[in-house]
């Protein structure tokens, strides 16, 4: 008899023991067990009747029924993450009861890279939010779902276009120029962060509604096991999974309304007509120029363009277990308008989860495929500037049918009959363009984990996944539209017809066995890991299709009808060179892993992990990332055991190395030339020829490298009820990827991506979770996280020179080419540079005096010096939830302190050159000009640290409100309902838009809306 | 229990194998781009590149007009639009003197008329870089034209002889750069043909070293060059050689402290001699068909509406200059930037203003005021005429004759002269005025009476010996030459730059005009450039 035999009866044996046993008993109690924090039925809970061994677990809506002999008083409910409970039967047949959430469990298992574990035995830098603990409201990208829950993690959301993406920065970001993001690995698939043309956010394409958990590496001890690519930290998704019990079904709907919070303040009509009539007399009342451009209209432009949108986001998902074969499948249709007029997504997702056993479960696999089909329309955001900047006194539409009726600035002696850099109709802008795409993606993977049979210590693991998509779309503007008008070279043709398409496909092979032994007789435990990987990523960009009628010729000698650039009338404007690119890049990589355990107290981590990337040349190709981590649970000690208050305490110290290659370019090593296009062409003769350019190229490239240290702890008190951690951490990022000055002469760029520099970021993170108040009534869980983080550069050039002041970044508007911030050695990344303004006794910037900080007597760039940074030194989350009976409410709050913005609008309108353009037009300005007064003569008004504003702010994410109406209509059904409002308010003293604005620069930000929404879910 | 073994060994051996065999997949190439084994495989690849070594001169990049997505200029870190040669060359030589001022606000750019530019001006080092940049691409090509490279390519015959020309070619191009940076900057950095890619920094070169450097080179090269008007439009040829050491020679004084105005005279005689003659109507310099004026262009940088786009060269003069009340299509262009002007100090050299006498004084005043009260204001300060991007024969639009535009609107068809005859006539006769040897004062005179004679139509303008002095050269180098690049090395050989004895208005940036110190006279080798080369010393002064 085989040992599969004998395990087989012994099961068998059991089933029928347990069936005699309940058949003879005689009261059977029934009921539903819920989560207390929205009402739903929670599956997988463990009921036992109390001094037996009688148990059961409730079915996928939470219900359960459970026979015990008589003489059970109380029945004892358990789940993993949730706080134990015990209820009196009290001679009921039925018992209801929701349970909350033990905050912090320590049981809970947090995905690690390649593997689990459990919380109580990392020993790295990792937080795990799962789907219970996500932020509330009309959610449509992933990431948002974790804004301002994470110590240490920034997700700053890029505008309020239906789908646009978020900014992440875990623990301020290592790198200058490579990639700040972190790497994200959904379902074990590492994705590609990289835009997909036609999409506002490759993330967006993913249904949230699907994800289960994110856990959050940030410590090197945690990355390291993904090497070269986790400089900045690893975000690991995992979405819902199938689980065990007959079919069950939820179908959840919202409804929501999104309101423009606020316009920027600018001039009205009547405004400008004053600011117009003053010039005229103090230029003397002979010059009428401005006067006569005036109109009679008070156009509120930005009424114009925005516009109440409404959102309804509907999902549908079931799941169940096909004999051993758990299952979910998900659909999710989203339909979200802009506030911007005319922007619009249409967003179909379906996900679909398998996850069969076989051999008695020693071959377990998994199966995940996610797609979803994006329509997008996106508004012409121009139109958000130009609304703000055009001329209040003028009407939205014109008598002429010109320009499709709507007011232009004309100039009879332009060729287009257009007023040349005049601001365009801001409703013309966003009515005369339509920009379409149709974007398709689909992630997904296949695992094998297979334990091997004469060594069950032994697992293997296969993981084979893709990663595709492909975005395509259409641009059309008539060629009525001022924007497009006459646009081609010799100015007889318009408009725009043109399309574009690309395709993108990225594929995983990783493999990875796993020892597991825990040696008692050395009261030890071992936990190693040993693979491989190999990901290949590759873009297709199409610039045009085979056609036997087109009109350019391939290298192969095929015809080809480019897709770009045309007139509406078939015109071809500009024609590229090739048909497609292809950029790949591929990445191999060795990894391992020791987790060492002794007597569950003492915890050892060492990973290491060796990457290849083609990106580099073979000398630098290889990259080791090594990393170690030590932990120690006092908690556990005996001398704690006297400490009652108490209930858990971990010390944890880790260092590691970690690599950076994102953001460099595939083949930036290589000498190579390239062709330049149709109109870079030069004349010899009567003949235009093409050109061949030698590119720039660094054939010494290789990885970034950033070492990080931290120390942190896990604290426990009160059972559970408090607790959190602090964690201090100092990452120093060495052989930054900068883009640096060559010496004049020794390259065919004067700027080179090379390793030159270093960075630090030091930081401190508190988290603390709680349940302040818990009864069998009311609950409130409560949250809060702190992170103080400084950046700091602390080398730039080859040779450390004091006298060079930095690299210059930050490109505004205003002045051609003029840039505001500056990486300089000693400052912060990103620092603004700029002229120290002086004011007068009331307070009010005197127009073109500044600091003359070097004394030497003259007011030049040598004047300008470092004055804030945009990334705030602080920034802070909270949450609160509360539960009162079947009522469920909570709210976020997040708040950024430190961080500082440069008003490009006050700085590029506010001035009265600004209004009466030197151009014979008028535009609209701030109102920033009233207080001003400047003229906008001269350039380095621009730069005054007058426009630098501290952007610090305090947010309400969002509030909401739930009621559990149970089984309303139907047995064995629930029903949910809510309401909640996002983006509630926001406490600033910044006087834009909009504080929030990533990167430093706020110019014609894209407002994030104020939501307003109601959602209904039913489980049946 | 044998499967299971076998059937672990398979995943075992999968692993190892894996792990083996894909190391390979690490060499990737670029789908489109090319290497120089592809590109130099045929005697027309080595044309191409020449193309792009002399395309450097017009061009910011591979994708025309700009391409700012990508951040694709051949020079970073300033914008592309105005990271050509042209633009760039013409902002530190004009822009820093009495003949044009700037209404623009981009940071640095009102430093030039200030003349309290740093060693951080971007326009001066986007310059610095261009200048370097095109001398990188000479050495490169010249390195790739050598006998050891065609051999083993297979290249023999004419085909090799045509690339030993484009080799020569290339030599004169980079003498040139080197001569504006001799110019402008004094002590540039020294790479040839034999520094390699991603070298060590190159060592620093004086003046004096420069100057020899591009003497050598240009007498080197000049036997083997195409006779005069040989070459194809648009190449150098035996000529271009003669004026650019007649150029240097002139200045040789300020650049070595030796004067050399006999060698001046010499190679400007040269030229002269070779066939060249001055167009008939000077009106039709700077025009959308000025390709046509071969018989006065010795070398040209070509630009092309259609086929050679970008927002420098001739696109920014044709532009820049118009604004106020200007009519742009009346210039050629689809709209103008509002930019340039002139002090009263140019239209003053002139007998008037209108152009009634003296043609070459072209300049639009309606609306414009000839003091400049305020620097950034377009219509302070008269606006210049000169150049304009429309052809010299007429269309009928509406039953009114125009000028017929060029080929865009948005990008000029005006070929910029780096080189003309008028100017050897004017070097001629300066260098015999300041005593160099080998040529005659009747002679001098009598080319300086063929440019009046055409300036005025008739001899009405001639000037005789008596009025024949050396500031009245300088003052025909304003009349004849304005808005050409020339103005900055004018004054300065000439002691009126710095100096408080000859003012414009806002030199120094004091609304009357204020001397400054004399290291101005040379501009500062870019701060980028000296701290990425440990070999550079600043130009004194800065």
């Amino acid at each position: 008899m085989s040992f599969k035999t004998l395990r087989k009866e012994f099961v068998l044996c059991t089933v029928l023991l347990l069936s005699l046993v309940t058949y003879s008993q005689d009261k059977v109690i029934t009921g539903k067990v819920m989560d207390s924090k929205d009402g739903s039925g929670l599956p997988g809970v463990n009921v036992t009747a109390k001094g037996t061994t009688t148990g059961t677990q409730t079915g996928p809506g939470g219900t359960y029924q459970i026979s015990v002999s008589p003489s059970v008083t109380v029945l004892v409910f358990s789940s993993v993450g949730y706080t134990t409970y015990e209820v009196k039967i009290s001679g009921k047949t039925s018992v209801d009861i929701s349970m909350a959430q033990s905050t912090g469990s320590l049981t809970e298992v947090v995905v690690i890279g390649y593997g689990t574990r459990r919380k109580k035995d990392l020993t790295g830098a990792v937080t795990s939010i799962t789907a219970k603990d996500f932020n509330k409201g009309t959610i449509t990208t992933p990431e948002q779902l974790i804004a301002g829950k994470v110590a240490g993690v920034q997700v700053t959301s890029n505008g309020g276009a239906p789908g646009s993406g978020s900014t992440i920065r875990i623990r301020g970001g290592a790198s200058l120029n490579a990639s700040n993001s972190p790497l994200i690995v959904i379902d074990g698939v590492p994705v590609d962060n990289g835009n997909i043309s036609g999409a506002a956010n490759p993330l967006a394409l993913i249904n949230p509604n699907d994800i289960e958990s994110f856990n959050i590496l940030k410590d090197a001890s945690a990355t390291a096991i993904y090497g070269s690519r986790a400089s900045n930290g690893v975000i690991i998704v995992t979405t819902k999974k199938g689980k065990t019990g007959k079919m069950r079904f939820n179908f959840s709907t919202q409804y929501s309304m999104s309101v423009l919070p606020k316009k920027a303040e600018i001039l009205s009509g009547d405004q400008i007509r004053d600011i117009v009539q003053a010039d005229y007399i103090a230029r003397g009342s002979n010059d009428s120029t401005y006067l006569r451009l005036l109109g009679s209209d008070n156009t509120d432009w930005q009424e114009e363009i925005y516009d109440n949108a409404s959102t309804t986001d509907n999902n549908l998902s079931m799941s169940g277990a096909l004999k051993n074969m758990p299952y979910r499948v998900s659909l999710g249709y989203l339909s979200q308008d802009g506030i911007l007029r005319t922007g619009n997504l249409k967003r179909t997702s379906a996900a679909i989860n398998i996850a069969p056993r076989f051999f008695d479960d020693h071959l377990k696999i998994d199966l995940n495929l996610k797609g979803s089909i994006s329509k997008f329309r996106f508004a012409a955001e121009g139109a958000i500037g130009s609304a703000v900047r055009f001329d209040p006194t003028k009407p939205v539409y014109s008598s002429s049918k010109r320009f499709g009726s709507f007011f232009e600035w004309q100039d009879p002696s332009s060729t287009t009959g257009l007023r040349d850099l005049a601001p365009l109709n801001p409703v013309g802008l966003l009515e005369q363009r339509t920009d379409k795409s149709d974007v398709k993606r689909s992630i997904g993977n296949i695992q094998f984990d297979y334990k091997l049979h004469f060594f069950p210590d032994l697992r293997a693991n296969l993981n084979l996944g893709y990663d595709v998509a492909q975005g395509e779309g259409t641009i059309y503007v008539p060629d009525s539209a001022a924007s497009a008008y006459k646009r081609s070279p010799d100015a007889l043709h318009g408009g725009i017809d043109n399309s574009y398409l690309q395709k993108k496909s990225n594929g995983i092979l990783e493999f990875y066995l796993n020892y597991a032994k825990e040696i008692k007789s050395i009261s030890s435990s071992i936990d190693a890991i040993a693979g491989y990987s190999y990901q290949d990523f590759s873009t297709t960009n199409y610039n045009g299709e085979l056609d036997p009628n087109g009109v350019l010729t391939d290298a192969q000698g095929n015809k080809w009808r480019p897709y770009t650039d045309y007139a509406t009338d078939g015109y071809l404007i500009t024609s590229p060179t090739f048909r497609y690119d292809k950029p790949q890049n591929r990445l191999i990589s060795y990894f391992g892993r020791v987790n060492y355990t002794y007597k569950g107290k003492f915890l050892l981590t060492g990973t290491i992990r060796k990457d290849g990337s083609s990106r580099f040349s073979e000398e630098n190709r290889w990259g080791w990332f090594p990393s170690g981590a030590f932990a120690w649970r006092i908690g556990e000690e005996e001398f704690m055991n006297d400490a009652r208050v108490v209930s858990d305490l971990k010390l944890r110290i880790g260092y590691g190395v970690t690599g950076q290659q994102d953001g460099i370019g595939n083949y930036d090593y290589i000498p190579r030339y390239s062709q330049a296009n149709g109109q870079a062409q030069y004349q010899f003769g009567d003949t235009y020829f093409t050109l061949f350019r030698p590119e720039g190229y660094n054939p010494n490239l290789k990885w970034e490298q950033t070492a990080t240290t931290n120390i942190g702890i896990d604290y426990g008190f009160l059972d559970g009820r408090i607790t959190g951690s602090v964690d201090f951490y100092i990452k120093k990022t060495s052989d930054l990827l900068s883009v640096v000055d060559q010496p004049a002469g020794t390259n065919f760029s004067n700027k080179i991506l090379a390793n030159i520099g270093d960075m630090e970021n030091r930081g401190v993170e508190f988290t603390v979770n709680a349940q302040p108040v818990r009864n069998n009534e009311f609950t409130w869980d409560f949250g809060f996280n702190i992170t103080y983080n400084k950046n700091e550069i602390t080398k730039l050039t080859f040779t450390n020179d004091p006298s060079f002041p930095g690299n210059l970044v930050g490109g505004i508007a205003g002045g051609v080419g003029s840039t505001i911030q500056i990486h300089s050695v000693g400052y912060p990344k990103s620092s603004f540079y700029v002229y120290q303004q002086i004011y007068d006794k009331d307070g009010k910037p005197i127009e073109d005096l500044f600091e003359d900080r070097n004394r030497d007597g003259q007011i030049n760039v040598d004047d300008l010096y470092r004055y804030k940074a945009p990334d705030p030194d602080v920034y802070l989350g909270s949450y609160s939830n509360f539960t009162w009976k079947k009522w469920t409410a909570g709210f976020s709050v997040r708040a950024n302190f430190g961080n500082y913005l440069y008003n490009n609008r006050f700085s590029n309108t506010g001035t009265l050159r600004n209004i009466l353009d030197p151009l014979n037009f008028l535009a609209n300005g701030s109102t920033n000009y009233l207080e001003t007064n400047f003229s906008g003569n001269g350039d380095r008004y621009l730069l005054s640290d007058y426009y630098i504003e501290n952007a610090s702010f305090l947010r309400m994410d969002y509030i909401n409100i739930g009621y559990n109406a149970g089984a309303l209509v139907g047995k064995n059904t629930n029903l949910r309902i809510g309401a909640n409002v996002q983006n509630v308010f926001t406490v600033t003293e910044y006087k834009g838009v909009d504080p929030e604005v990533f990167g430093g620069i706020d110019n014609n930000f894209y407002p994030r809306p104020t939501i307003y929404a109601i959602n209904v879910s039913l489980d049946f | 229990m044998k499967n299971i073994l076998v059937k672990n060994c398979v995943v075992v051996i999968m692993f190892l194998v894996l792990t083996e065999s894909c190391t390979k997949d690490l060499d990737l190439s670029p789908t489109n781009d090319v290497t120089e084994e592809t590109v130099y495989a045929t005697a027309a690849g080595y044309k191409e590149v020449l193309g792009k070594v002399y395309g450097s001169f017009a061009l910011t990049g591979n994708i025309g007009p700009a391409n700012p997505v990508n951040q694709g200029g051949d020079i970073q870190g300033i914008d592309e639009g105005f990271s050509d040669f042209y633009r760039l060359f013409w902002k530190a030589q004009e822009l820093s003197t009495d003949e044009a001022v700037i209404s623009w606000g981009d940071v640095g750019i009102q430093d030039f008329h200030n003349m309290n530019w740093t060693s951080n001006n971007s326009f001066l080092t986007g310059l610095y870089y261009r200048c370097l940049y095109q001398i990188t691409l000479c050495n490169e090509f010249i390195r790739q034209c050598g006998d050891d490279k065609l051999g083993s390519r297979g290249i023999s015959g004419a085909d090799a002889d045509n690339i030993h020309q484009y080799a020569r070619e290339a030599r004169f191009l980079r003498a040139f750069q080197y001569w504006v940076l001799m110019d402008l900057y004094g002590n540039p950095p020294f790479v040839t043909e034999a520094s390699a890619i991603g070298a060590a920094p190159p060592p620093q070169a004086t003046r004096g070293e420069i100057f020899n450097y591009v003497e050598s080179e240009l007498v080197a090269i000049e036997p083997d060059m195409p006779a005069p008007r040989a070459n194809e439009y648009g190449r150098a040829d035996r000529a271009a050689v003669w004026a650019l050491l007649a150029r240097t020679y002139l200045n040789a004084e300020v650049y070595t402290g030796t004067a050399k105005f006999g060698e001046a005279i010499t190679y400007a005689s040269k030229v002269i001699e070779s066939g060249y003659s001055l167009i008939s109507n000077y009106t039709w310099l700077m025009r959308a068909d000025n390709n046509l004026n071969t018989d006065e262009f010795i070398f040209t940088i070509n630009y092309d509406g259609l086929h050679t786009q970008g927002y420098g060269g001739t696109t920014f003069l044709t532009h820049a200059c118009v604004g106020g009340s200007m009519p742009a299509s009346t210039f050629g262009v689809g709209g103008g930037w509002s930019g340039t002007r002139a002090t009263k100090n140019l239209p003053n050299l002139f007998p008037d203003i209108t152009g009634t006498a003296d043609k070459r004084s072209q300049f639009y005043t309606s609306g414009q005021n000839l003091e400049i009260n305020n620097l950034t204001a377009f219509t302070d300060g008269v606006a210049v005429t000169k150049y304009r991007n429309v052809r010299r024969d007429s269309i009928v639009v509406n039953g009114v004759k125009v000028p017929a535009p060029g080929s865009s609107q948005d990008f000029s068809d005006v070929d910029m002269p780096l080189f003309r005859l008028a100017e050897m006539y004017l070097i001629y006769a300066e260098a015999v005025k300041r005593g160099g040897a080998g040529g005659d004062e009747a002679t001098a005179l009598g080319y300086i009476n063929l440019l009046r004679t055409r300036a005025y139509t008739n001899a009405s303008g001639n000037i005789n010996a008596g009025q024949f002095t050396l500031d009245f050269i300088l003052d025909e180098r304003g009349r004849e030459l304005y808005w050409e690049g020339f103005r900055r090395t004018d004054l300065i050989r000439y002691n009126k730059f710095v100096e408080g004895t000859y003012l414009w208005p806002w030199k120094g940036g004091v609304s009357s005009g204020t001397g400054v110190a004399d290291f101005r006279k040379l501009y500062p080798i870019p701060s980028r450039d000296v701290n990425a080369n440990t070999n550079l010393d600043q130009n004194t002064g800065y």
